[in-house]
């Protein structure tokens, strides 16, 4: 168990390097950030200027090298147009981001297993093929679309719900969040209804596919003999065998969310994460897209390995070792 | 399990699931094709998406014979017929706009054909590349394992971090414009998804008595990762494709949303609506709608073919 | 966590909608507090807000007086600002020269910043307090441009802003200016609250409390417009402009920007990137060095056709780099009539009578439409028989390749309140240590202009100088030295019962904004 998670740590450290390495190249191949923000009338020696203070007249390598022994320490740098600390600006930006995708992985599992249970309970029935054609729609529709759609019908036609932004926040232990007011949760019905979609349709077919699976088993047909109540059946039998892929895809999911949820961002003007690697990315503030693509890959590395200790605890047969082939 | 597809997102060490569920596709080898057949046709509603979806594809492939208009052809377009209703007559009179004008005059029935010919059109070939590419390597790792196999499965594990966007755009910046750069970016983006499904039926397949019987022959390697080991992690991947090449189709509508996706003279599906979004709140419906209907129409016959193929090709499924 | 503790009071007590607050849906994000850290728009604009300048421009883009209430050169190379006296900084203390002095020595300490203010203080090369109210400057040699650039610097109390850096404003250390409204709150990517400062010395500020929301998305813009969040918004999209003006709960106010989109044709090299005969072989000459083909491409565009059917009668057709009520334009100049038989006999004369084939690059993320307009104008020049193939890419990378010159045919837009200012960056001969050209990107050369531009940023006499600055506007129009196509019209749209005193510059100020 100790070797396989030092293993892991250290090919994740290997990851986090070449991820930086590849950003760090990635971007400097778009374009220079002073061209973007320069004052238009500037002169070459305001322009030299602006490129040394930024650091970026030296060759890339040794910005790199600059880059790798500051991130040692622990300092990302700083934001090119925000003059902040790269990392300060993404945990700020970070409650934000963990509201939406939690409310939103709320929503898709609260509505996801008893919808799926259904649907694999009673294939043939009418509404159990209405919930599997529904959910395709949850997976066809692209996200931009939906979200621009939601703000027409509930925010212009309806007047029901605020169009754009974060509402008031309060503290809860520390962490500004927005659910404690009515207001606060208005803004965030939309925007997480519209990143849960596809999480949605997700649980739901995994739902029904363990469900129609675990039917088929013969300790649930045995289960079933023995007279078994279908509540205790469906409650304690098929709920414990689709409980293994619904872990592992919403823990998968999650990290996506979180790392993703630039679309649904941008649509609703939420001040998250994903925005704000948007609008790095248009002003090509390196220091930004680089801090936070390592924290998402840490992000992604680290629910990785909480999913695989999961399946440990719900099945015995996976041992951590096999798992790592 | 039932899990293949985008059932199965990037996930990292966690060949316990794929395992299982390709597993259960594994099985599916002997499975007669006639079987399949009958089976695939036993849902209605399979058959309507089909049925759907043939249309759509001959619609697509044959859009120069049945638009009025080639809308990707400057000459052909008049900014002063720009945003006309549906049923306008063109001002040179020469046409009937049935379902509108965008903003540059075009006839939207005839974007919509190309834009079905080019969506489809990226959508097929990336999901190929993509499939080919990432079954090539998730195959070579799972059958050659230690080394090759971390550093393949590494690469796939930054390449699902890093998102889309910046891939296209740093694409975009090297390579320029076009839809084979489009192209290039979808396969960047997805081809870790075939590798992972692919090395983790692989691994089954690895240990079993025919692969073994192989070895012994001492049959070159190249012969057992695609001479045997491949045909038999075929149905997993087939089911994955179908559904990804619609996951190719959202993807490129969503990097056209950004201004990230292909040139805007020769608007695909995605780039349609994105364009014609601004005018949605102004009442200029058409614009975004019937792109959007279009997109939406056939990706959802695609899902349901795909759909309806995995409950099929599943054996532990059957009746 | 203090600050996140005043956030949330400040948030909390901002929660009633009071009769005379106002919410504004902003367009861009703002970056930061500190107003000398990064010259961009959106941050210009709320600066704007919190502080003031020497000097300012009106809604028509012409200086007036600011804190200063008088200026003058007393030699060649000595400019002379008095102040306003009793002016009053939010903390209550007065504004002194002291303070004007250091706020045109702090953008230079401010070294890590992309887009410095350091261009509009570096040619002073000496200031001096000469009383409280007295501040002398001197340049290098006759600049004409002074009073203007240091509209572009905001001037900040010393006592309040020394020592403090950049990231500390953020928090509203040191956000103490001499403006209508002081800060209260900076929430990063989301929103600004302001609040009046009673001491203003100029109008009272009709507003108690102004709250600035960032909405880059225009449906969302719109959105929260129509639905009541928001009370006015910024940079409506034109597509939405026909309904606002019908619906009788809105109004909207425009105006001429000083935005002036054009194209830039490469002719300085003999093979041009994307320059191509019909069938795809390179020409063996550049034919952009004629004047009669950039003749012939003006004359193929059908300005009046973008304006209408594109922008939604948002923008004016151009016929100069800067628009009608900026300093420099040239009246006699009449935009290029519509003519495209005219332009393929004039291809024909020049030797192409088969046309040839050009690639249009435009930015999609930028200005008004910008992708739309490359797109019509690319319909109408291959009707005079150039083939054109429309290339449009967002900004971040479009601005790099431009710079790098990889485009033979470009978009770009200007806004300048000068012409000559604006003629020396966009059409002077490219030289980068002077600073002359540094967008021109089709690296037109023409000394005669060159002479007047700089022979007009040299001369101190407004009426003098605006008369060279247009004879220069008007040899560089006449030449075809770019394309121009039309100036921007900006809109702003507002639930009924408020007015707007739309301005040029394009900048969204609380304070223009009363109740009707």
């Amino acid at each position: 168990m100790l070797v396989y998670l030092i293993r892991r740590a250290t090919q994740s450290v290997v990851v986090l390097f070449v991820m930086s390495l590849l950003v760090f190249a990635g971007v400097y191949a778009i374009g220079n950030p002073v061209d973007i923000l320069i004052n238009p009338n500037a002169d070459q020696e305001d322009i030299e200027r602006a490129i040394k203070g930024l650091g970026l007249d030296r060759p890339l390598w040794e910005q790199y090298l600059v880059f790798l022994k500051q991130a040692i320490l622990g300092d990302l740098g700083k934001s090119f147009v925000f003059n902040v600390p790269a990392l300060q600006l993404i945990f700020e930006r970070m409650p934000a981001t963990l509201e939406l995708a939690v409310t939103a992985m709320l929503i898709a599992i609260v509505f996801g297993i008893p919808l799926g249970l259904w649907a694999g309970l009673k294939p043939d029935s009418v509404a159990g093929k209405t919930i599997m054609t529904g959910s395709i729609l949850g997976f066809s529709l692209p996200t931009f679309w939906v979200g621009l759609m939601l703000i027409m019908v509930f925010s212009v036609d309806l007047g029901w719900l605020p169009s754009s932004g974060r509402g008031p926040t309060q503290e809860l232990l520390g962490v500004p969040v927005s659910f404690l007011s009515w207001d606060g949760i208005k803004h965030l019905i939309m925007p997480a209804t519209n990143l849960a979609l596809f999480n949605l349709a997700l649980v739901i077919r995994l739902t029904r596919a363990g469900t129609r699976e675990a039917l088929m088993q013969d300790y649930v047909k045995f289960a079933r003999a023995k007279g078994l109540s279908d509540a205790r059946v469906i409650g304690v039998h098929v709920l414990k065998n689709i409980a293994i892929p619904i872990v592992t895809v919403t823990g998968l999911q999650f990290g996506t969310l979180i790392a993703f949820a630039i679309v649904t961002e941008t649509i609703f003007a939420w001040p998250g994460m994903g925005k704000l690697l948007i609008d790095s990315i248009h002003v090509l503030d390196r220091p930004v897209i680089v801090a936070y693509l390592l924290i998402i890959v840490t992000f992604f590395i680290a629910i990785n390995l909480l999913v695989d200790l999961c399946y440990s605890l719900l099945d015995p047969r996976v041992r951590l070792a096999d798992a790592k082939s | 399990m039932d899990l293949e597809g985008r059932d199965v997102p990037p996930t990292s060490d966690s060949s316990a699931i794929s395992v299982s569920s390709v597993a259960a596709a594994g099985l599916s080898e002997d499975t007669p094709f006639r079987r399949v057949v009958t089976d695939f046709a036993a849902s209605r509603i399979a058959i309507v998406g089909l049925a759907v979806f043939v249309t759509i594809l001959a619609a697509a492939v044959f859009a120069p014979l049945v638009s009025p208009q080639n809308p990707y052809d400057l000459a052909q377009l008049d900014v002063l017929d720009s945003r006309m209703p549906p049923g306008a007559q063109a001002g040179d009179g020469k046409m009937t706009y049935w379902l509108g004008t965008d903003d540059q005059g075009r006839d939207m029935l005839s974007a919509i054909f190309y834009g079905l010919r080019i969506s489809i059109g990226v959508g097929v070939t990336a999901t190929l590349c993509a499939l080919a590419l990432g079954a090539t390597l998730g195959l070579l790792a799972a059958f050659f394992g230690g080394l090759v196999d971390s550093f393949i499965m590494r690469v796939a594990d930054i390449q699902l971090s890093f998102p889309a966007i910046l891939i296209a755009l740093i694409l975009l910046a090297v390579l320029g414009q076009g839809v084979d750069k489009i192209i290039i970016a979808l396969v960047a983006v997805q081809w870790a998804y075939y590798a992972r499904t692919v090395r983790g039926s692989a691994l089954v397949e690895r240990r079993k008595e025919y692969v073994e019987a192989a070895t012994c022959l001492a049959l070159p390697s190249s012969r057992i990762v695609f001479g045997h080991l491949l045909p038999n992690c075929l149905p997993p991947l087939i089911v994955v494709a179908t559904v990804q090449v619609a996951a190719a189709i959202t993807l490129e509508a969503t990097l056209s949303f950004l201004g990230l996706g292909l040139p805007i003279t020769e608007p695909s599906l995605g780039l349609l609506i994105s364009n014609g979004f601004t005018y949605l709140l102004s009442g200029k419906y058409w614009i975004s709608f019937f792109p959007g209907i279009a997109l939406l129409v056939t990706i959802v016959s695609i899902n349901l073919v795909g759909d309806q193929l995995r409950d099929v090709l599943n054996p532990r499924l059957q009746r | 966590m203090r600050i996140l503790a005043t956030l949330v009071v400040a948030l909390v007590l901002g929660v009633s909608v009071h009769a005379a607050d106002l919410r504004i849906g902003l367009a861009a994000d703002v970056t930061s507090m500190d107003p000398h850290f990064l010259n961009a728009g959106p941050n210009n604009l709320v600066a704007w807000h919190i502080f003031d300048a020497l000097t300012r421009v009106d809604e028509n883009a012409r200086l007036v007086p600011g804190l200063a209430e008088s200026w003058k050169a007393t030699d060649a190379t000595t400019w002379e600002f008095r102040l306003r006296r009793g002016v009053k900084f939010h903390d209550g203390s007065e504004l002194t020269a002291e303070d004007v002095v250091y706020s045109l020595n702090r953008p230079a300490t401010i070294v890590n910043s992309p887009g410095s203010f350091v261009p509009f203080t570096r040619p002073i090369v000496s200031k001096q307090v000469v009383d409280r109210y007295t501040v002398r400057l001197r340049t290098a040699g006759p600049y004409a441009m002074v009073p203007y650039d240091l509209h572009s610097v905001f001037i900040v109390s010393k006592r309040a802003a020394e020592g403090v850096r950049t990231e500390e404003f953020n928090q509203g250390k040191g956000v103490i200016g001499t403006g209508p409204y002081y800060f209260v709150s900076f929430k990063r990517g989301d929103r600004m609250e302001l609040a009046r400062h009673d001491q203003y010395s100029g109008t009272r500020p009709a507003w108690d409390k102004v709250d600035l929301r960032i909405m880059p998305t225009d449906p969302a813009r719109i959105a929260a417009l129509l639905s009541g969040d928001v009370d006015a918004i910024e940079q409506v999209p034109t597509a939405d402009l026909p309904k606002l003006r019908a619906n009788a709960k809105f109004q909207v106010a425009q105006k001429v920007s000083w935005r002036t989109i054009f194209l830039h044709l490469d002719q300085s090299r003999d093979r041009v990137p994307g320059l191509t005969d019909r069938s795809g072989r390179p020409l063996d000459r550049n034919p952009f060095k004629d004047v009669r083909v950039r003749k012939a491409i003006s004359m193929a565009i059908n300005r009046q056709g973008i304006v209408e059917r594109v922008m939604e009668g948002a923008a004016l057709p151009a016929s100069n780099l800067v628009a009608p009520q900026v300093f420099g334009h040239a009246r006699e100049l009449k935009p290029e009539p519509f003519d495209a038989d005219g332009a393929k006999k004039l291809l024909a004369d020049a030797g192409y009578p088969n046309g040839f084939s050009i690639v249009l690059h435009a930015p999609n993320n930028r200005w008004v439409n910008d992708d739309q307009v490359a797109q019509a104008i690319a319909q109408m020049l291959v009707r005079a028989g150039i083939a054109t193939r429309v290339q449009t890419l967002p900004w971040n990378v479009y601005t790099t390749k431009a710079r790098n010159r990889e485009f033979g045919v470009s978009m770009l837009g200007w806004g300048s309140f000068s012409g000559d200012l604006a003629l020396r960056t966009v059409i002077a001969t490219f030289d980068a240590e002077k600073g002359f050209g540094t967008w021109n990107w089709g690296r037109y050369s023409n000394p005669r202009l060159d002479r007047l531009v700089t022979q007009a940023l040299a001369t101190l006499d407004e009426g003098k100088r605006e008369g060279i600055a247009r004879e220069a506007m008007t040899v560089a129009m006449q030449d075809y030295a770019l394309i121009p196509l039309h100036h921007q019209i900006s809109s702003w749209a507002m639930r009924k019962g408020l007015g707007y005193t739309a301005r040029t510059d394009e900048y969204t100020l609380a304070h223009q904004f009363r109740a009707q």
